[in-house]
């Protein structure tokens, strides 16, 4: 298998559905000539041209509305956001318009989009340019929320998005386009919906995506050092949610942690805690435990930035309570 | 601003505290240090007093009542300070036990302290423990708090949950407690038990509640007698010069030394000559001890406890005298702290004085063994080749055969044996 950046398995996935149904087109800011400000679309427009990779003008309402247009009507757009943070002046489209429109019309029409681009906090951006959105789009229903956390997921994700007839928020991590990680040769599509055990082991679930996978990993291979093993779920899809593969861990593991990278309020992890208790409450052996960011405006002081973030280390330590094992304080 | 006082861990394996009477009411003036209950533990009825001054304004529990360790039990503050609802949990200022700071949601954990890695995770974890949600509105009097999976395996196991001691927040019975618990302990408690009580004509039974002690011996005796492969060797002690040398003591008076502090004094010098006898069972590994120390079995009103003489092997028969006095009555008072009825290495338990000629006495753990010592008769024997009236006592050792072996624990009895026959061979 070829070792891929999560940005260019992106772009890979993008190249190979164009190629493959003329009627998927991408758009949105700085997404031809510039290549993308994530260089994403590095060579599209090269490649497909300036009718199927277009430029935008900075207005996030305006071709978010377009491009539900455009589906309506049978393509199949990509409408990029540079950020998640903008797409809150879209967000009308996908409410409103997207996410209700087959269910208005009778199911006469649907909207076959995807809306993507990086959400969650980077590095000393401040308060608004590091938020994680996905509580905002999994709350409406007629949306799809999914958020890839390896290079292959995010290109057999994207694939499933773009084929899907129903429009998707597919929200990429900022941290991670950098990211390198092996990827299927040829054909690869990951299926929306179905969660994936990153790594199994018996003594305590965690439940997280995105961002937040790499920080469980991490977490798993320092309580492995304490003979504790931890099984990583990553959701990959938000909405649906596969609440199957959730249930199954949990049910051998009897003891949960639920990691992600925005705020705890109504957060994503709410809604895991809420179908777990409810599925599997005899099973539970503790509370599920919930790490979240801090319910705090993102701090742009990089100290305060870090306490206000996820980390491996809160993980653990929530694993260590639902484990009821002693600690020095 | 009030401060709420909490049940405290007074003894070392407490788990929960009978408030057995309160020493202040509400409205009495309270000053640090003050006596504010008398609280029953596992061992000894012990005080828990005042950390802050002020007024007594809200006992939160009734005398009687048990309460876990870290429970609410009263409020101390301003006089006519408004007292908030009971939180079932006090706020750390008032426990010395460490015992995780409630919160409330994840926002306000403690920020990591600056200066580590970016990733994070290297070092220790930050985040306090969090302890459940106040449990304030489900709390009840006797309702068992377990994880639904304990009580899930309870139920499949034939366990009674309320029996098993919860080792989580809270005393939150969770699955590993259930795990180690054998529907056979709740047998052997009962076993053990034998209320004293007669009950009124006509009623076929009493129940009787479990006390903090009884709950502790059932537990400790039922671990004993059912893991500790144990034998016993019992021989018949010829007491006439042992007798003759403690009149001789008492003849030149000052403290007045038993029959039972010179056993006591006997086994701790021969232990020092087999010192495979003088250990803890430590499940992967013995430890042999060093020290001599000697426990006593001593009966109280309701229950027993074995306090400890340190260093037996170096004291006086009139130090062991004055200490096992001092000891046995404070034990019967109940006044005994921790430390003095924890550390033995070996262990004495005599109910001569009862009457008993010989019994079997059960090994109190981590313990190698224990002597069972019967009542010192006259009873007929051969001695030097015609039969005669002599004192004789017999010796029952309960071994366990981890850590003794028949002719090592036969050996011991016999030096025992010879020292009581011929006193002076103690100080030889």
């Amino acid at each position: 298998m070829a070792i891929v950046t999560y940005r260019d398995a992106l772009n890979h996935a993008l190249r190979e559905e164009m190629e493959r149904d003329p009627d998927v087109f991408l758009m949105g800011e700085e997404v031809g000539v510039y290549q993308g400000a994530y260089k994403v679309s590095r060579g599209l427009l090269e490649e497909f041209g300036s009718m199927r990779v277009v430029d935008t003008p900075i207005t996030e309402l305006g071709f978010a509305g377009v491009g539900v247009g455009a589906a309506m009507v049978g393509l199949r757009p990509v409408i990029e956001f540079m950020t998640w943070n903008f797409a809150l002046l879209a967000i009308d489209q996908l409410v409103n318009s997207a996410a209700k429109m087959r269910y208005m019309s009778g199911g006469q029409v649907g909207v076959p989009a995807v809306f993507r681009g990086p959400g969650g906090s980077a590095l000393q951006l401040a308060s608004q340019h590091s938020q994680a959105f996905e509580s905002y789009y999994a709350h409406i229903p007629g949306l799809k929320v999914v958020m890839p956390a390896t290079p292959a997921d995010a290109k057999g994700l994207l694939k499933s998005a773009i084929r899907d007839d129903d429009p998707v928020v597919f929200i990429e991590g900022e941290m991670l386009y950098n990211t390198r990680g092996e990827v299927p040769e040829g054909e690869h599509v990951v299926p929306l919906g179905q969660a994936d055990v990153k790594r199994s082991g018996g003594d305590v679930t965690i439940v997280c995506h995105s961002k937040t996978v790499s920080l469980a990993l991490k977490a798993a291979e320092d309580l492995a050092g304490e003979g504790i093993e931890a099984e990583i779920v990553d959701l990959r899809t938000i909405r649906p949610l596969d609440t199957e593969t959730v249930l199954n861990s949990v049910a051998r593991t009897h003891r949960c942690v639920v990691a992600e990278e925005g705020w705890p309020f109504a957060g994503i992890g709410a809604q895991v805690v809420d179908t777990i208790q409810h599925e599997v409450f005899d099973e539970l052996d503790a509370p599920v435990l919930r790490v979240t960011g801090a319910d705090v405006p993102m701090p742009y002081n990089k100290h305060l930035e870090r306490a206000a973030k996820v980390d491996a280390g809160k993980i653990v330590a929530a694993v260590n309570e639902v484990l009821y094992r002693e600690r020095d304080e | 601003m009030s401060t709420k006082v909490v049940m405290e861990a007074l003894s070392p394996t407490m788990e929960e505290g009978r408030l057995v009477e309160w020493k202040k009411q509400e409205g009495d003036a309270v000053a640090v240090g003050d006596v504010l209950a008398e609280v029953e533990t596992d061992k000894a009825v012990m005080e828990l007093v005042a950390r802050a001054g002020g007024t007594l304004l809200k006992q939160v529990v009734q005398a009687g009542t048990t309460v876990p360790v870290s429970e609410l039990v009263a409020v101390i503050g301003e006089p006519g300070e408004k007292v908030e609802a009971p939180v079932g949990r006090g706020d750390g200022q008032a426990a010395p036990a460490k015992k995780p700071a409630p919160k409330a949601e994840a926002a306000e954990e403690p920020p990591a302290p600056p200066g580590g890695p970016a990733a994070a995770g290297n070092g220790p974890p930050a985040a306090a423990p969090r302890p459940a949600a106040a449990p304030a509105a489900s709390r009840s009097a006797g309702r068992v708090k377990a994880s639904p999976l304990a009580r899930r395996m309870a139920a499949e196991r034939g366990i009674d949950i309320s029996a098993v001691a919860g080792s989580g927040p809270e005393g939150r019975v969770v699955a590993r407690d259930v795990e180690g618990s054998r529907p056979a302990v709740a047998g052997a408690a009962a076993a053990v038990r034998a209320p004293a009580v007669r009950g009124p004509a006509g009623q076929p039974y009493q129940d009787v509640p479990l006390t903090q002690i009884r709950k502790t011996i059932a537990r400790r005796l039922a671990q004993s007698i059912g893991p500790i492969p144990t034998f016993y060797l019992t021989t018949e002690v010829d007491m006439e010069r042992a007798r003759e040398a403690r009149e001789a003591l008492l003849e030149a008076g000052g403290e007045k030394v038993s029959l039972n502090d010179i056993v006591i004094k006997a086994v701790a010098m021969a232990l020092r000559q087999h010192p495979v006898c003088n250990a803890w069972w430590q499940d992967d590994h013995i430890r042999y001890w060093n020290e001599v120390h000697v426990s006593m079995a001593v009966a109280m009103e309701e229950g027993l406890i074995t306090p400890v003489i340190r260093h037996t092997d170096l004291k006086s028969l009139r130090e062991i005298a004055a200490e096992s006095r001092d000891l046995a009555g404070r034990a019967r008072e109940r006044k005994l702290a921790p430390e003095e009825y924890t550390g033995g290495t070996f262990s004495v338990s005599n109910l001569g004085m009862l009457d008993i000629d010989e019994f079997t006495a059960v090994i109190n753990p981590p313990e190698a063994g224990i002597v069972a010592v019967g009542r010192m008769a006259e009873r007929p024997v051969v001695h030097e080749g015609a039969v005669a009236i002599r004192r004789r006592m017999r010796l029952t050792m309960s071994c366990d055969h981890r850590m003794i072996d028949g002719a090592t624990g036969a050996r011991f009895l016999q030096t025992l044996k010879g020292m009581l026959e011929n006193p002076l061979a103690m100080v030889y």
